[in-house]
């Protein structure tokens, strides 16, 4: 393995992200209050408990996830899109690295930048309501595991895209919806019975279920199942990655 | 001394059908200055990309310091540094940071002392804090150099690296190559400056369409190219060139307007002289007289309408 340079995509990435860090960390802060605003304090107050946890509460572990897989989507796919874009890739290219030293280094800065801002919303998320975290290290662990599986998927996306456009497109048209959908302000079982098996087909549910499990010890689908289909996901992605560098796929001729 | 750099049966065809390569075979001796002269779209860029690993070959094998750069790619991307053609920078990076950021893509330690005296000799070491977008064209480009020197690579491919810089810069490139040259750095660089070819380079190869025409040592092709044509054009036609200056040298033009006559600009003695007395002695009455010189450049487009030649 080649640490060094895993270590300086990592850092020089990192340096990208603490080149704009100010913008970084106010607009998830900020859409996440409004969040609580709105959802929490104006509507929240009018909505009964959802599982025995109050409304205002129960959205802080979707509202972190909605934030988390947007922004390691964003910053992974763009981290390897813009090099793609400018043409920087071709120091990528011929450098003594291998594929899994370019993801570890990409992935790894996209992750850790996700995983910042989970943090601070949900140190904001205390600010505006009261609760507490059953499983404080299954939180910790779903978290990484989310920011990382995502970054890969992001990764993924930013090796697709052609275009700044394309870069937009996936995130918008599917992972908005399926993060929505997938039981950021709602019980699944809140849903009519068809809605119920559509969204077992929606793997966000998962995580956010998984994830709401590990500070309310209550889930919509069994913590086990959670685990498996993020791990089957993070696999998938990698998968995915290990035949985008073998076969070169939109990146070498 | 088996050569740094073994290209074999090279063959390169990209998705659409286009045959960029087309079986080059071409060896390199370590510490050389190879210089690779081609028109656009001859196939150079390919070849270095092939070789660096930024393209894939379709068949054919190529080994840097003894080591296959696809089934032993690290140790042999270890040895590379690669100029690129196009300015390719991040724009909002700071010089130095981008320079460090290359050492350590390809596995070395950090070295700030090394990086400042590349930095130095590239005249940008007052500029290494400033954002690569404030640069001027030719300083980017010396950013990349200095990127590609940054991990100490022992052969070093410079692709058009004076295409669009100044005077200035390419003698300061010229410099720099020299110098690399010293402490035994492989050096293969494209250019259509065929001047930029005569300069520097040891061995001079030329590619058309894919293939190479020629692999030659730069002295050998100057010798060929070192003839020089004097044409003594005169006021009325003559049948046949007199006796009295008939030689191997000299013939007549085809309307017999002129004499020909052709010498080595490095020999001792070019004959112009006896010649033009000669031509007095004769009796013919000249009207003008011109010089031209068969250049690199003349060889060069020969080869090249050749290997256009169905």
């Amino acid at each position: 393995m080649n640490w060094t340079a895993v270590k300086s995509i990592y850092l020089f990435e990192m340096a990208r992200f603490f080149r704009t860090i100010t913008q970084s960390f106010i607009s998830p802060v900020l859409s996440t209050s409004l969040y609580f605003v709105v959802f929490g304090a104006a509507i929240g107050s009018r909505i009964q408990e959802v599982e025995g946890v109050s409304y205002g509460a129960f959205i802080v572990p979707g509202l972190i996830m909605l934030s988390v897989i947007t922004q390691s989507i964003s910053n992974a796919s763009f981290g390897i899109y813009f090099p793609k874009c400018i043409g920087t890739i071709f120091e990528l290219l011929s450098a003594p690295v291998n594929f899994l030293e370019i993801v570890m280094g990409y992935v790894g800065a996209a992750a850790t930048k996700a995983l910042f801002i989970g943090v601070i919303i949900l140190a904001t998320a205390f600010a505006f309501v009261d609760f507490e975290i059953q499983y404080p290290l299954a939180m910790v662990g779903f978290l990484v595991l989310t920011c990382i599986s995502f970054s890969l998927m992001g990764f993924i996306i930013g090796i697709w895209a052609g275009n700044f456009e394309q870069l937009q497109l996936v995130p918008l048209l599917i992972i908005t919806p399926l993060v929505f959908l997938g039981g950021s302000f709602y019980s699944i079982s809140m849903l009519p019975p068809v809605w119920q098996i559509i969204s077992h087909f929606n793997p966000v549910v998962y995580l956010i279920s998984g994830f709401r499990w590990s500070f309310f010890g209550a889930a919509d689908v069994p913590i086990g199942i959670s685990l498996l289909a993020i791990g089957l996901f993070t696999a998938l992605c990698i998968a995915v990655i290990w035949w985008i560098f073998k076969t070169g796929w939109r990146i070498r001729q | 001394m088996p050569p740094i750099v073994e290209i074999s049966a090279l063959r390169k065809a990209y998705a659409g059908g286009f045959e960029a390569l087309k079986g080059v075979d071409l060896q390199i001796a370590e510490g050389e200055i190879l210089a690779l002269l081609g028109p656009n779209g001859a196939g150079k860029t390919t070849l270095i990309s092939t070789v660096c690993g930024i393209t894939t070959a379709t068949s054919g094998t190529v080994r840097v310091g003894g080591h296959d750069t696809v089934t032993d790619f690290r140790a042999a991307r270890a040895m590379i540094g690669l100029v690129p053609q196009e300015i390719n920078l991040e724009p909002f990076e700071k010089v130095q940071s981008t320079v460090k950021f290359s050492r350590g893509l390809f596995g070395k330690p950090a070295n700030p002392a090394l990086i400042e005296k590349i930095l130095r000799q590239l005249s940008l070491w007052d500029k290494r804090d400033s954002q690569i977008r404030e640069l001027s064209g030719g300083m980017k480009r010396r950013v990349l150099i200095a990127k590609a020197l940054s991990h100490e690579p022992r052969v070093l491919f410079l692709d058009e690296p004076t295409a669009g810089v100044d005077v200035e810069l390419r003698r300061d490139m010229w410099e720099i190559v020299a110098e690399l040259k010293r402490d035994g750095v492989t050096i293969i660089l494209t250019t259509h400056y065929i001047e930029e070819a005569e300069a520097i380079a040891d061995r001079i190869g030329v590619i058309a369409h894919g293939e190479i025409l020629l692999v030659e040592d730069k002295a050998k092709l100057m010798a060929r190219m070192g003839k020089k044509e004097l044409e003594v054009q005169l006021s009325e036609p003559i049948i046949e060139i007199p006796a009295s200056l008939a030689s191997d040298a000299l013939r007549l033009n085809d309307d017999g307007t002129a004499l020909i006559y052709s010498y080595d600009t490095r020999g001792e003695r070019t004959g112009i002289t006896k010649l033009l007395a000669e031509v007095a002695a004769a009796g013919l009455i000249l009207r003008d007289v011109v010089t031209r010189q068969s250049s690199l450049e003349d060889i060069f487009v020969d080869l090249v309408h050749e290997g256009e030649a169905p």
